[in-house]
């Protein structure tokens, strides 16, 4: 767990996320985890770990999946901050998240963010992948609900669809 | 305050704001006339009060003609609400869509049980159906009185009640009742939860009529959840919320002694709540309470540690008085037949405490309002019981307290929801604010009840001619049950236990459910006192299928050893001795899509390092019988173990919904692979080690079997049992079978981790 300095001043951040600018007043050390959900209110992503071993956290920074409950504030300068919301909507969706609700994937749904943002930005940089492929890129992010065999037939799925 | 899209509300709007309201708006003002002016007064614009006798308090037309259930059950992520608006809609005649299922709010919901034991459809749907089904009787009587008809001439096409003959002579729903309320009394059998039953007068349609059971609907809640549109319980909030954290002792029963509140007084709006065990947190921002945890300053009480060395635990089992020792349906004399056998096999197995560990640790919100009046978000299995045990636990009347059931992290039994709901209570009361509280990851996974380890014992008796002729099953171990499986009374969560409310651990714990007929059978169980009589890490609860996986690993293990040492193919030994057609068939089912080559286990025919094997197991559960075979491929120099493919026969009677229930069982089948491979909670003499993924790692996606064939056995005429646990029952014993046909080696300790493959193959 990240512990701020003894006497952590707040900062201002102006945050770019989903492609509208937001000014967050806070612990240059907060994770940008909490800046998304309490401060500019978007509640995906949600908290699983806070350790980086999960997924449950996961938005682009700048195309790259990153987990946002370990990367502080300070650290997210300028880049364009995307979250599940931003990648795609009902009436302009990503594939990943047709594929999604195409193969009716998630339980509880809880795990999602970590899935869906890690594969959209696997698919980007890799066309036409293995399944053993798929199943590299998406190593070490977590389903307690057991959906990996839909998570895999979704995501080849969108492959197919991303060409 | 953040709005909450019930599940099926994504795709249609109501006309009727159902979602957040204590009750159904009326519609058009009702005269009295209007309602008199049915003869049988079947309906009303006053809402009657909320009893299970109430055909109300199920179902409700509203205006636009569109059907509102209330169910005091819950969907986990398996897609109930849609089978049970499937039984509703085809109950009533009217379209699937034009149902919508409300569930868990306890302002709208009577206690159906929540989410328990896999009943959602196997009772809470037969209750669902009766009323759906006696309001479709009382819609046709009212329209029969309208058109001037008599009812048996009348039928009903989507929701429009007309004439058999005449289409044209008709009446809607909406027409009928749109907007008021069912005042119709049902024949209640005065029970709340699971076992709830509350029929009218009508009979529910033969199985042989249906044309919306049975259908592959999807499920409308993906899509929300895919376009971050739908809140989880983590997301709701309320204006002038602050966030809660919760302190857990560093030795198991210690409590704290001194507090130095004024080492977190740089955090905006930290306050310590203390009371007795009970030490939480708040401040205004999320994170500042996180950091304030760890700054806290905390002197805790010295205590004997508590806990054995985990490598002695199974010893610990052995050794322990027995609480209670409870003998099933004993058939002949077991010691008897003993003394006459030629040959007897005999083995033991043992299963360790396994955690919840849910996607993310449990949230509640809870806001006490100046009237005293209480809500409670929880994303609680059971939220009806939920709102009890806050009511106790704040001392005031049940009526004061609304429990909202919002969908949270993925739960697959008494997970820690029922615990921060109680501790957001007491926070809440205490800073006189909203409080949100969410659990840390390792509070998630260390400190939420755990399925019970246990050991046990097993033993069969063979004569000259190599017949069974006695068997003879014992288990020890934790009671299921340390705290019951809901939060409704205070000594059953943290929050009350903290607070000095002393655990009532109870007894219980299970047998195998088979159909072996052995001329002389005994099976039994005995549990043994817990490991410490108040807030423990390592207290015992319900964990999908509570002892099924424990028990069944065992049994379905040692029907494989009975087969090899009587050098017989494992499914035709099984089948000599199963009685009960329906296993019969799953057996069956299973081996042919399998295609099942018989002959004996372990095959001889491998060398190298890299070997396959095959494996079967089955049982029953509550009705259920499923049998699988697992096909396993093992790495000889590492230990490591790819359960590659799975064949599973399901047969829970009536399918409700075939897509649904293909799902849940795959998904049941990999939380199962990942308990029987990898899940083992860790703990020292102070506490439990398991605090996160990596040190209670679970199956990783690159572990995902190849493939999980499902066969689904529907029985229409039979009446519909669960689909939510009874696959992960004999599921490690078919991986356990597949290992042993496999290398010639049994291993008889759950999880079968690299490590202790690797050992057991040296
Ligand atoms: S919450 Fe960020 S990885 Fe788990
Ligand atoms: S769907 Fe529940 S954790 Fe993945």
């Amino acid at each position: 767990m990240r512990i701020s300095k003894e006497d952590a001043v707040s900062q201002k951040f102006s945050l770019n996320v989903n492609g509208k600018a937001h000014t967050v007043d806070a612990d240059p050390d907060m994770p940008l985890l909490y800046a998304l959900r309490n401060d500019i209110g978007l509640n995906n992503p949600h908290f699983g770990c806070g350790l980086a071993q999960c997924g449950a956290c996961t938005v682009h920074l700048d195309g790259q999946p990153i987990r946002s409950c370990v990367t502080p504030l300070s650290a997210v300068g300028t880049g364009k901050v995307v979250t599940l919301a931003g990648l795609g909507t009902p009436e302009k969706p990503h594939p990943v998240q047709v594929a999604y609700v195409e193969e009716q994937v998630p339980q509880c749904g809880y795990c999602i963010n970590g899935w869906i943002m890690t594969a959209a930005a696997f698919l980007e940089t890799k066309k036409k992948p293995s399944e053993d492929e798929i199943k590299q890129a998406l190593e070490g992010l977590k389903c307690r609900c057991g959906t990996h065999l839909s998570i895999l037939r979704a995501v080849k799925r969108a492959a197919t669809m991303m060409g | 305050m953040n709005t909450h899209n019930k599940p099926s509300n994504f795709s249609r709007r109501n006309l009727l704001k159902t979602g957040g309201a204590l009750v159904i708006s009326v519609g058009l003002p009702v005269s009295l006339d209007t309602v008199l002016a049915v003869r049988t007064a079947y309906a009303q614009g006053a809402k009657p009060p909320l009893v299970p006798n109430e055909l109300a308090s199920y179902i409700a037309v509203n205006t636009d003609g569109s059907v509102t259930a209330y169910f005091g059950k819950m969907d986990m992520g398996q897609g109930l609400f849609v089978a049970i608006g499937q039984i509703v809609a085809e109950e009533l005649d009217v379209p699937f869509k034009s149902v919508t299922v409300l569930m868990g709010d306890t302002a709208n919901s009577v206690n159906q049980g929540g989410a328990s034991g896999s009943t959602g459809i196997q009772l809470g749907g037969k209750q669902m159906r009766m009323a759906a089904a006696e309001a479709r009787r009382v819609l046709v009587e009212m329209a029969a009185e309208k058109l001037a008809l008599p009812a048996d001439q009348l039928t009903v096409t989507d929701g429009v009640v007309h004439a058999k003959s005449d289409t044209a002579k008709k009446i809607s729903y909406a027409d009928l009742i749109g907007g008021r309320y069912f005042n119709v009394q049902l024949d209640w059998n005065k029970q709340t939860g699971n076992t709830l039953y509350a029929p009218g007068k009508a009979q529910p349609k033969k199985p042989s009529e249906y044309k919306i059971v049975g259908q592959p609907i999807h499920r409308e809640d993906i899509a929300p959840k895919v376009y971050a549109i739908e809140d989880f319980v983590t997301d709701i909030k309320v204006p002038g919320m602050v966030h809660g954290r919760m302190i857990r002792p560093p030795v198991a029963g210690s409590v704290p002694v001194k507090i130095d509140e004024s080492s977190i007084s740089q955090f905006k709006g930290a306050k310590v709540v203390w009371d007795k065990g009970f030490l939480g947190v708040v401040a205004e921002h999320e994170w500042d309470a996180i950091q304030a945890v760890e700054k806290l300053k905390v002197e805790w009480s010295a205590v004997t540690p508590p806990f054995p060395e985990q490598s002695t635990l199974f010893d610990h089992i052995r050794k322990a008085p027995v609480r209670k020792r409870e003998v099933e349906k004993p058939v002949g004399n077991v010691e008897e037949a003993f003394k006459t056998a030629a040959k007897v096999v005999e083995a033991e197995y043992e299963w360790p405490f396994q955690s919840h560990a849910s996607m993310g640790p449990a949230c509640a919100l809870v806001e006490i309002k100046p009237d005293g009046n209480v809500t409670c978000w929880t994303g609680s299995q059971k939220s009806h019981f939920v709102r009890e045990g806050v009511a106790l636990t704040l001392g005031i009347p049940l009526d004061k307290v609304r429990a909202i059931w919002v969908p949270g992290p993925g739960s697959y039994g008494r997970n820690d929801a029922d615990d921060v709901a109680g501790d957001a209570a007491v926070l809440a009361k205490a800073v006189g604010k909203p409080v949100r509280l969410q659990y840390s990851r390792e509070q998630g996974t260390a400190w939420d009840p755990k399925g019970p380890a246990s050991i046990h014992k097993v033993r069969a008796a063979i004569d000259a001619s190599g017949q069974v002729i006695a068997y003879e099953f014992v288990s020890k171990a934790f009671s299921r049950v340390d705290v019951n499986t809901n939060g409704s009374q205070p000594h059953d969560t943290l929050t009350g236990q903290s607070l000095g409310v002393a655990l009532k651990s109870g007894d219980g714990f299970g047998v195998p459910a088979e159909s072996y007929a052995f001329a002389n059978k005994l099976t039994a169980w005995e549990t043994i006192p817990p490991l410490l009589d108040r807030t423990s890490p390592l207290r015992t609860s319900h964990l999908r299928d509570p002892v099924g996986p424990q028990i069944h690993f065992a049994s379905e293990s040692f029907m494989d050893e009975v087969a090899a040492t009587l050098n017989l193919d494992p499914i035709e030994f099984r089948l000599r001795h199963v009685k009960d057609p329906r296993d019969i068939a799953v057996i069956k089912a299973a081996a042919e899509k399998a295609g099942w080559q018989a002959r004996p286990s372990p095959r001889k025919d491998q060398t190298g390092n890299k070997v396959s094997g095959r494996g079967m197991a089955y049982s029953q559960r509550n009705g259920t019988r499923v049998a699988i075979v697992a096909e396993v491929d093992i790495d000889r120099r590492t230990g490591k173990i790819w359960a590659r493919k799975f064949t599973v026969a399901h047969d829970c009677g009536l399918v409700i919904n075939p897509d649904g229930l293909t799902k849940t069982v795959e998904g049941n089948i990999v939380q199962g692979v990942s308990r029987t491979l990898w899940e083992e909670v860790k703990f020292d003499r102070n506490g439990v080690t398991s605090i996160d993924w990596a040190t209670y790692p679970i199956l990783d996606i690159t572990e995902t079997p190849e493939s999980v064939d499902v066969v689904i056995i529907n029985r229409p005429t039979v009446d519909a049992s669960g689909g939510g646990e009874p696959s992960i029952r004999p599921l490690a014993a078919a991986i356990a079978n597949a290992i042993f046909d496999a290398t010639g080696v049994r291993i008889r300790r759950v999880p079968f981790s690299p490590d202790r493959v690797k050992a057991a193959l040296s």
